[in-house]
């Protein structure tokens, strides 16, 4: 069983957990192409290896990123997405 | 170029039997590969082979490789729970896996090769009234599809699976279920074997433990594959690599809408006949049938951590082995025998992916998500044509990738309301 660390709360069991999104997509604008707007939407990196992702503490509903790999499942570190957490 | 082989009967037996077994021809040839080809075939799996297969029946093209980088069906096709179905709900997935069904009737015979089919029937049980008219509503959308199905009661479900949980106090009574007869199980690793024996009969030449390292890319054209045993030309290139779709996709310059997820599978020891027929539950998720060796083969959804490691992690574990004793109170006294995982290709309407790349001459056969063995026969069919001809099949048209530009995804997630 895994131990992931809530910024917010500490570490708890991964069950309390939920895979969001990777990390750094970019929205587009209103403007953008039917394309462009699929791969903002469905498009993924889906690497094997190293992954920055957003992930979700259902418990105290907390968004932070998670850096991990997808092969070995080592948690490397969170941080939260907040501005205070950022800087 | 076609090899000799040994046509497979009783007579072949009693014949090598009685005579020492020494006559059997090897069931496919293991060439060094050549520099080039007509078509090269990326993923040693059962698909892949399919569409080797299917290039030389169907195409009359036999100058083709396959790759893999591994050893034959080690992926996907060797780690499935082997069932075969075609209970879905749209129009243009019905045609797909139907297709697949039909030919896998017909598999064994065609092949010569005994892939085991076993039509037991599987039957979607239903808990509640709303999952019978969410049932219902599956069983006409198959009928009017053209798909055998049956709204089954409460009475037969019980009668097809007896040992089920029918006790007044259980957490998801019975109510009834969606029946396919025609659904049930096949031997996996017969089916890549065969299929490699048919394709290295017919002169496509199989290399196992060579990766594709990369792409040759000439002119904005993909030209061939680097390979850990060099460089291999071909103008024509078809992608079965579930699982790592995404990986190969990326070297070839352009991402795909799927997500890599392990799915697990367990057996239990081998028992008695107890369950001679497939049974998934809508409450659980978890679905299970009894192998020939009688253990019982069961799995139910997705990790649902993007994960490249094949193997199954113990929160997921537990819900499905939860799942199968509330099922089937009796199997709680069973040992697990063997746990493990494959890792799947799952795409966000969870249909496939079939057609073109954004890399001319690179076609792709991706997004089984979790129920790629049962596709293997069509999805090879298809590959192969698109392949051979460099445009769809009429099956396959609605499967190709710019679907999830133009929106017309086909969402069989909502649509059939089953575990994929």
């Amino acid at each position: 069983m895994h131990l992931i660390t809530c910024p917010f709360c500490g570490p708890r069991d991964e069950t309390e957990f939920r895979y969001g999104a990777e990390a750094g997509k970019q929205r587009g604008t209103a403007e953008a192409s039917a394309e462009g707007w699929s791969r903002y939407l469905y498009g993924q990196r889906n690497p094997k290896g190293e992954t920055r992702e957003i992930w979700l503490h259902l418990a105290c509903g907390e968004f932070f990123l998670l850096e991990r790999n997808t092969v070995s499942h080592a948690i490397h570190r969170t941080q939260g997405l907040r501005r205070e957490d950022r800087a | 170029m076609s090899r000799p082989r040994s046509h497979y009967s009783g007579l072949a037996l009693l014949r090598e039997g009685l005579s020492g077994q020494v006559g059997w021809q090897p069931a496919w040839a293991s060439p060094s590969p050549k520099r080039a080809y007509d078509a090269i075939v990326v993923g040693g799996g059962g698909h892949g082979l399919a569409t080797a297969y299917y290039l030389a029946k169907n195409h009359g093209l036999t100058n083709v490789a396959v790759i893999e980088k591994g050893w034959l069906g080690g992926g996907n096709t060797g780690r499935n729970t082997t069932v075969v179905r075609s209970n879905y709900f749209y129009p243009e997935s019905v045609a797909l896996y139907d297709f697949a069904l039909r030919l896998y009737e017909g598999l064994s015979r065609d092949l010569n090769y005994n892939i085991m089919l076993s039509q037991r029937g599987m039957v979607v049980v239903a808990h509640s009234e709303m999952e019978m008219e969410i049932s219902a509503r599956l069983v006409n959308a198959m009928q009017i599809n053209g798909v055998d199905a049956e709204l089954f009661s409460r009475e037969q479900v019980l009668k097809v699976a007896p040992l089920m949980n029918s006790q007044p106090n259980a957490r998801y009574p019975i109510f009834g279920g969606v029946w396919q007869g025609r659904a049930g199980v096949a031997r996996h690793d017969a089916v890549a074997w065969g299929y490699a024996r048919g394709a290295s009969h017919l002169g496509v030449d199989i290399i196992q433990n060579c990766e594709v390292t990369d792409f040759i890319i000439e002119a904005g054209q993909c030209r061939g594959v680097a390979t850990t045993l060099g460089e291999i030309r071909a103008d024509r290139i078809g992608l079965a690599v579930a699982g790592h779709s995404s990986v190969l996709a990326e070297k070839a310059g352009f991402a795909l809408p799927i997500h890599s997820y392990a799915l697990q599978a367990m057996v239990s020891e081998p028992v008695k006949p107890v369950l001679d027929t497939v049974v998934l539950s809508l409450g659980t998720g978890t679905y299970v049938s009894q192998s020939d060796k009688g253990e019982l083969v069961f799995g139910g959804g997705l990790d649902r951590i993007p994960s490249y490691a094949q193997r199954g992690n113990p929160p997921l574990q537990e819900q499905v082995v939860s799942g199968l004793v509330e099922m089937f109170p009796a199997f709680g006294q069973l040992k697990l025998l063997r746990q493990w995982a494959g890792i799947v290709d799952v795409v966000p309407d969870s249909s496939p992916i079939l057609g073109p790349s954004p890399l001319p001459g690179l076609f792709l056969n991706c997004g089984w998500g979790t129920g790629g063995f049962k596709a293997i026969p069509v999805g090879g069919w298809m590959l192969a044509h698109l392949m051979a001809t460099g445009s769809h099949h009429e099956i396959s048209k609605p499967f190709g990738l710019d679907r999830f530009a133009t929106g017309r995804l086909i969402d069989e997630a909502a649509g059939s309301g089953i575990a994929h």
